[in-house]
């Protein structure tokens, strides 16, 4: 596959809320009173429970894995955890292709929710498979 | 001025704790891929072993994303000396926990995670995670002098590669 600066990778999209956060809870052991009981959220400031910044870091590998193929490599991801992922919030991990330098292509990732408020921005960078 | 003090700057390199995992099965791979990608399917390398053993990598990888440590690990010991001193939510724990004085600043967040990676975890692995202290570094934000310390977590594998190298940023002000 040719990658040129500026292209734009496959996004991954999930529409989120307990379903997707117990189910992450249950294999991280990440059981959390913000992240299951809307009082806790809302008194942490956030409205109601919200979900792991680790899923939204998932989502970002899942699109990255699904682009660069089964021979590719993930190098190196940094992330910023900005803002929170409340429920039904449909959350998209987004991609766009900054360096080219032979195989090696850096990327400014990011999720955001359906109103394109980035939640997660950060970079990374992979090796594009054969 | 700075709220980096001697006594941070000596501590960045020092070991404060050191995990290893029981060896990952078929099985924490498939569910861990089966929540992320929730509810969409995963990709059958994560959860068939016979599209697995054809693929590249000769068997079943992790995601990278995987926590070999997650619910119980095999071992773990603490290398910091004041961990029965740290208080919940306090914004100095990081340096009581090395037993020396924090810059007492009021608030704190998280900055973030950036990860650097190395071989695949497959499945048998057995992980090692050695925790240390990052660097300190400081910059003015809009709330003022801004003091970011990172902790810095290294995998390796029973072989003695490196699975990954996490930086988890701290911000405090």
């Amino acid at each position: 596959m040719t990658v040129n600066i500026g292209d734009v990778v496959p996004t991954f999209t999930r529409e989120t809320g307990f379903a997707n956060w117990n189910r992450y809870a249950a294999v991280n052991d990440e059981f959390v009173p913000i992240h299951m009981d809307d009082a806790a959220g809302e008194a942490a400031g956030n409205g109601g429970a919200f979900g792991m910044g680790n899923l939204q870091w998932a989502y970002l590998h899942n699109m990255l894995r699904s682009w660069i193929g089964e021979t590719g490599e993930i190098l190196a991801m940094e992330v910023q955890f900005r803002s929170p992922n409340v429920k039904g919030q449909t959350i998209t991990a987004h991609g766009v292709v900054t360096a080219v330098e032979g195989d090696v292509v850096s990327l400014e990732v990011w999720t955001d929710q359906q109103d394109g408020i980035k939640l997660a921005p950060g970079t990374a960078t992979v090796r594009m498979g054969k | 001025m700075s709220n980096i003090s001697e006594a941070m700057q000596a501590a960045v390199g020092t070991v404060t704790g050191r995990t290893t995992s029981y060896p990952i099965t078929e099985s924490d791979i498939r569910r861990w891929a089966l929540a992320v990608y929730w509810p969409g399917q995963p990709p059958a390398l994560f959860t068939d072993r016979a599209v697995a053993e054809k693929s590249i990598y000769g068997g079943f990888v992790a995601p990278e994303d995987l926590n070999p440590f997650a619910w119980l690990a095999a071992s773990h010991e603490s290398l910091i000396k004041n961990a029965g001193k740290l208080e919940t939510n306090n914004p100095d724990n990081p340096e009581i926990g090395l037993g020396i004085a924090g810059p007492g600043l009021k608030f704190q967040l998280n900055g973030g995670l950036s990860v650097q990676y190395g071989v695949r975890m497959r499945e048998g692995d057995v992980i090692t995670s050695e925790s240390a202290v990052g660097e300190y570094s400081e910059r003015k934000g809009r709330l003022g002098l801004m003091l970011f310390s990172r902790s810095i977590s290294t995998w390796t594998n029973q072989n003695g590669e490196m699975v990954k190298r996490t930086a988890g940023i701290l911000i405090r002000y």
